[in-house]
């Protein structure tokens, strides 16, 4: 299988700190990678690595058979890019918005109006079309900017904390979004600090922690990998839950603490040696907290 | 690694579809606002004409041979080539870098640096080379003569116009907070707008300030108008032209290079 991008030993330094270090990335041709990371493990770095908006400094990195920097215009070109913050002309209406980006995106002039019209198909912002940016509602610029970076139809895009700060209704809908261009062939890139988003959408999950990979493969060969499959709850007093806590490290188990509870995981290795409580299916979520630490940065 | 940088993004090649997206962009935008710009852009010299034409021109009645509406009328003419340009450069480039991510946008689209910086001084100038006739053409309502060598005047607004959008995007980069613009507007455009001719003339000034008046751009433009509009007396005018080629040329340059360090990292 052919890949859409390939960052090998990446490495992008910003005076003392190193935001991206050492790290390899790739996506194969037509799936989604999700890139999950706590907030400054360096996945906005890395999307702009890969529009060049960033410069490595160190690595090889291949976007669409193309090498950067230099041929990033090239790359670019057949690139979508969602951005984390909404970046749309605010006193333009949302039909001028995507005209503008035909022209970036240099779709030929005898398609340019066929190319707008679908793009307002995507963002279902057909009756919307001469509405003002700013009157729009967020659930509806965020699909305006997914629809925006599809105007020249991509054959990557890369999505940079697509449902950040958005409504459980809003975000399903653009996960049907998604979903809908894994399912034309487009290749995805997407960061995300919400696992259930990586979960559900990604063929495999890249974690990141610090600038690097540290673990890499499908959600559920990762939950597998690292927790056995199965969790065990145990509710109490905060005493009592550094207790548990204690005496399963003790066992060579790891744990992971939910705020109301401890999570022991590996049970496949505890040999009897659990105390009571829920047993649960292992999730995502225990894999990223186990591999990304538990302290706040 | 800051100099192996710099033609990392491939610079040195100015790709026509790319300078069109980027005005294209800047045209749609301009839909939007055309009418407060244009209102500012007319009623500011009206106010600079009466206020200085009528107030002033009552205790001087002619300055280096000329009516002092004429005078005014055709130098402010650089003061609205000014405002139309080095200020929305400033202010309007930051803007778009630092709270609307504009310029994110376009880098992540097929456009480099120096196709976004290019294509925003040519915008820039064209607006500024319209914009900046409207205080000759107030003064004609006020008894300015229409003259055949008024049509060179937009070419000469375009013109330093280009120069003053790459200074604003020049100083633009390297501001930190839009509050840092106060500094270059006192310290460098008050003055050089006040010291330009275009209110009065700078042969009276002691022999240091007409020296300073020559490495003014504003003067040049100053005086390149009103060659324009009366008549040029000597070849001087070349070396003037010369001079607002090579402003641009500078200001157009630092830009990209300023805009570049900016917006990658």
């Amino acid at each position: 299988m052919t890949s859409a991008l390939r960052l090998r030993g990446a490495v992008k330094r910003f005076g003392p700190i190193t935001a991206v270090d050492d790290l390899d990335l790739e996506v194969p041709a037509g799936t989604c990678v999700g890139l999950l990371g706590p907030n400054g493990a360096g996945k906005s770095t890395t999307m702009r690595l890969l529009t060049a908006q960033a410069i490595a400094d160190e690595g090889e990195i291949e976007v669409l058979g193309r090498r950067l920097p230099e041929d990033s215009k090239a790359a670019r070109a057949e690139c979508g890019v969602v951005p984390q913050l909404d970046n749309l002309d605010v006193t333009l209406t949302v039909e001028q918005n995507l005209r503008v980006f035909a022209y970036l995106y240099r779709v030929p002039r005898p398609e340019r109006p066929a190319a707008i019209e679908r793009s307002l198909e995507i963002a279902n912002l057909v009756d919307r079309r001469h509405a003002l940016v700013d009157q729009l509602s967020g659930g509806m610029r965020r699909r305006l900017l997914i629809a925006r970076a599809l105007v020249h139809r991509p054959r990557l895009m890369l999505l940079d904390e697509p449902t950040v700060g958005l409504d459980p209704q809003v975000r399903q809908e653009l996960w049907a979004l998604i979903d809908q261009l894994r399912s034309e062939g487009v290749s995805l890139l997407m960061s995300t600090h919400y696992i259930e988003e990586a979960q559900r959408l990604a063929d495999t999950v890249t974690i990141m922690s610090h600038g690097r990979a540290v673990a890499s493969g499908p959600p559920a060969q990762l939950i597998r990998e690292h927790t056995g499959g199965e969790a065990l709850e145990v509710y109490g007093p905060p005493a009592r839950l550094r207790e548990v806590e204690a005496d399963a490290r003790a066992a060579g188990l790891p744990t992971r603490r939910t705020g109301t509870s401890i999570a022991i995981l590996r049970l496949d290795r505890a040999n009897g040696a659990a105390p009571e409580g829920e047993r649960r299916p292992a999730n995502l979520e225990d894999v990223f907290v186990l591999l990304t630490g538990e302290e706040i940065a | 690694m800051a100099a192996a940088r710099t033609p990392a993004r491939g610079l040195g090649r100015l790709e026509r579809p790319a300078l069109a997206g980027v005005l294209v962009r800047e045209v749609i935008n301009f839909s939007s606002y055309w009418r407060s710009a244009t209102f500012s852009a007319t009623v500011e010299p009206t106010i600079y004409l009466i206020a200085f034409g009528f107030g002033f021109g009552s205790l001087v009645s002619t300055v280096g041979g000329y009516d002092y509406v004429d005078f005014v009328g055709t130098g402010t003419v650089a003061t609205a080539v000014l405002f139309s340009s080095a200020f929305s450069a400033m202010f309007g480039s930051f803007v778009k870098y630092k709270f609307q991510r504009t310029y994110d946008a376009i880098l992540a689209a097929p456009v480099d640096t120096e196709e976004l910086v290019t294509a925003e001084c040519l915008w820039i100038a064209l607006r500024a080379g319209v914009y900046g006739c409207t205080p000759m053409v107030v003064a004609m309502a006020f008894g300015l003569d229409p003259s055949p060598g008024m049509l060179l005047v937009p070419l000469l607004g375009i013109l330093a116009g280009f120069g003053w959008a790459g200074f604003g995007i020049a100083v633009a980069a390297r501001m930190k907070s839009i509050d840092n613009f106060s500094y270059v507007v006192s310290a460098v455009l008050t003055p050089l707008f006040l010291v330009a001719g275009s209110f009065f003339p700078l042969d009276n000034l002691p022999e240091w300030a007409q020296v300073l008046g020559e490495l003014n751009p504003l003067h040049h433009l100053v005086e390149l108008v009103r060659g324009a509009v009366f008549g040029y007396d000597s070849w001087t005018a070349l070396l003037r032209v010369g001079a607002l080629v090579l402003f641009g040329l500078v200001t157009w340059r630092l830009a990209i290079r300023w805009m570049e360090r900016r917006l990658v990292d």
